[in-house]
């Protein structure tokens, strides 16, 4: 007997249409780019991921009736916001790649492809609400990050960086899987819905809680908090620099966004038990971020140990576990895009005699060179900081304010110190630049595309205080979805 | 007094599994010694050498290998994976009705993707 019951499918718009747009640009491109030429599949997929925003402002709010894909789906201003903001941050991660892949001659139509696949797989992330659909959407996004972190394959540092990333990322792919089977095995589903249900914090089985913090450990893997950190800094450096811009934005976001709703939703119950996990990572993120990125050299480098002080500050609003600190997380993580993105256009705008250089003494004399450039890398690191009335001075106001609603005062206390000790290497940065001679100048033609991305992302940066409404408020309702079910 | 009375009944149903064994074993002694016996055996140093992939079975790690060997095993895999989830789906599809049929569907059309990106790379051609 044949029958004809189609899931839901119109919340998962944004996602279909995204996976079938990546087909259709891999098709695209191998049958009329050469080698060596990657705009066209590049300015496909920027397109693509942002046509998919709109589908996901759209079809993906939250649903009346039946849920999406049999409850494997979850949908709504939560996953909307976050989606969003991914996507956004892809997006412009592509853009800055086209020349700066050009110019390195390591163009492969592959690469735009490859993002908006992984792209795919953090937005079915967000989006889980199953541990299948979970492991599935980090597969996805992992697997194509592996070989996109290595896609100048015959850089030594490249491939190194590659193979870091693919073991340690192959362990905490092991380590989610077992812990979902922990989960299941304990409470006999892998829905987040019935999970929610089964865990109510009351004679949770020791295998459970086991299977949590493994769940935990997996997912801090990927967001590089420490002790799973090993591999950002090696990561970061051996990648090409638009890559790098990537992998500080997009992942970070969707990773984050699922501690929240795992945390959150279906393990909402053992809040007891995975709080103490989660300030505890957060506490060990936001001091080595601090401490380690002071000797650093290299500003990838550095941005990789500034990028764990941030995860650490983010899962400060996760550990408060309330609707506060749901708000501040997302209000921090759409703050982090801005400021991050707009410090990888500066460093993508650093080349000497047509090569790009990386290292926090190249920016010596910018100030006298560029110094609009040297403003907005100012107000980036002062931002990053967290020095009033910046957007990052904000975001850390919010997150400590939940930890404190929560009764965190101990973590919020050890995070103002972290914030305190991190502001010397951000202001070190501006040291260089605007108080150091410069032995050699950069070079002072600066790309259309980057001077719009850092001129837009300074002024959101400089004057979020003014109108913070939008991203409040949006954070706000997102937050609220998640408590309401 | 036949063989079915002999025996208990429940150890009956094993019967036809103690025949299968007993033929299976015999026919492989059989040809096992059969071949030791009657084969012509010329033996030399290339025959008697173990065969790896095409590599030296104990080398020096650092050693230069062909990494053609891989792309094939690696495109072969995932063909073969297809083929592996293509028979439960063929023996359930009266169950899982038209919306599994068109699932498998889209999952072979996205693997042809995959295949007519690998033929237009070269991936199939050897040299």
């Amino acid at each position: 007997m044949m029958t004809t019951t189609l899931p839901v499918m119109m919340p998962a718009m944004a996602e279909i249409f995204l996976a079938a747009a990546g087909m259709a640009l891999l098709m695209y491109g191998v049958f009329t780019q050469r080698d060596g030429q990657s705009e066209g599949t590049a300015w496909g997929t920027i397109v693509a991921m942002l046509v998919a925003a709109g589908l996901v402002i759209i079809y993906g709010g939250p649903v009346a009736g039946e849920p999406a894909f049999y409850g494997q789906f979850a949908t709504g201003h939560f996953t909307q916001f976050a989606k969003v903001l991914i996507l956004v941050g892809a997006a412009v991660a592509v853009w800055m790649s086209v020349r700066y892949m050009r110019a390195e001659s390591s163009n492969r139509f592959e690469f735009p492809v490859l993002v908006l696949f992984a792209t795919i797989g953090m937005l079915v992330m967000v989006s889980a609400n199953d541990l299948i659909a979970l492991y599935m959407g980090i597969e996805l996004q992992s697997l194509s990050l592996y070989v996109i972190a290595s896609i100048r394959r015959d850089s030594l540092r490249a491939t190194e960086a590659g193979l870091k990333y693919f073991v340690l990322g192959a362990v905490s792919s092991g380590m989610l899987l077992y812990a979902c089977s922990l989960i299941y095995g304990f409470s006999g589903t892998t829905q987040f819905a019935g999970l929610a249900t089964v865990l109510t914090g009351e004679a949770t089985p020791l295998g459970l809680i086991v299977g949590l913090v493994f769940l935990i450990s997996g997912l801090a893997f990927k967001i590089s908090a420490v002790p799973f950190h090993m591999w950002t800094p090696d990561v970061y450096e051996g990648a090409p620099t638009p890559v790098t811009a990537l992998f500080a934005v997009a992942p970070k976001i969707a990773a984050v966004c699922l501690i929240l709703r795992t945390m959150m939703g279906p393990f909402g119950g053992l809040i007891a038990d995975w709080q103490q996990v989660i300030t505890l990572i957060s506490i060990a993120s936001m001091v080595l971020g601090a401490i380690a990125a002071i000797q650093q050299t290299n500003l990838k480098r550095l941005m990789a140990y500034s990028s764990i002080g941030h995860m650490g500050f983010a899962l400060v609003g996760v550990a408060a576990g309330n609707q506060a600190g749901a708000q501040a997380v997302l209000i921090y993580m759409a703050i982090y895009l801005f400021m991050n993105v707009g410090t990888f256009a500066v460093i993508l705008s650093m080349r000497k005699e047509g090569r790009y250089v990386e290292n926090i003494a190249d920016l010596a004399g910018l100030n006298k060179s560029h110094p609009l450039m040297a403003l907005a890398m100012l107000i980036f690191m002062f931002s990053m900081a967290g020095i009033p009335p910046l957007a990052g001075f904000f975001s850390k106001w919010y997150v400590f304010f939940a930890a404190i609603e929560a009764g965190l005062f101990g973590l919020a206390v050890i995070g103002v110190l972290a914030s305190v000790v991190g502001a010397f290497y951000y202001i070190r940065i501006i040291k260089v630049m605007y108080f150091d001679e410069a032995e050699a100048p950069l070079d002072s033609k600066i790309s259309r595309e980057m001077r719009i991305i850092m001129g837009f992302t300074a002024v959101v940066s400089l004057l979020f205080f003014i109108l913070p409404a939008p991203v409040v408020d949006q954070a706000a309702a997102a937050a609220q979805t998640l408590f309401t079910n | 007094m036949t063989v079915q009375d002999a025996l208990p009944g429940l150890l009956q149903e094993y019967l036809p599994i103690l025949i299968f064994l007993m033929i299976a074993i015999g026919l492989a002694v059989v040809m096992a010694f059969g071949s030791m016996i009657i084969g012509p055996s010329r033996p030399d140093s290339e025959k008697l050498s173990a065969y790896e992939c095409g590599f030296e079975a104990f080398n020096d790690s650092r050693g230069q290998f062909d990494v053609r060997f891989y792309l094939v095993a690696i495109l072969f895999i995932i063909f073969d994976l297809e083929v592996a989830f293509l028979f439960p789906w063929a023996v359930s599809l009266s169950d899982v009705g038209l919306f599994g049929f068109w699932s498998m569907v889209l999952f072979l059309g996205v693997l042809t993707i995959g295949f007519i990106y690998e033929w237009k790379k070269g991936a199939l051609e050897w040299e």
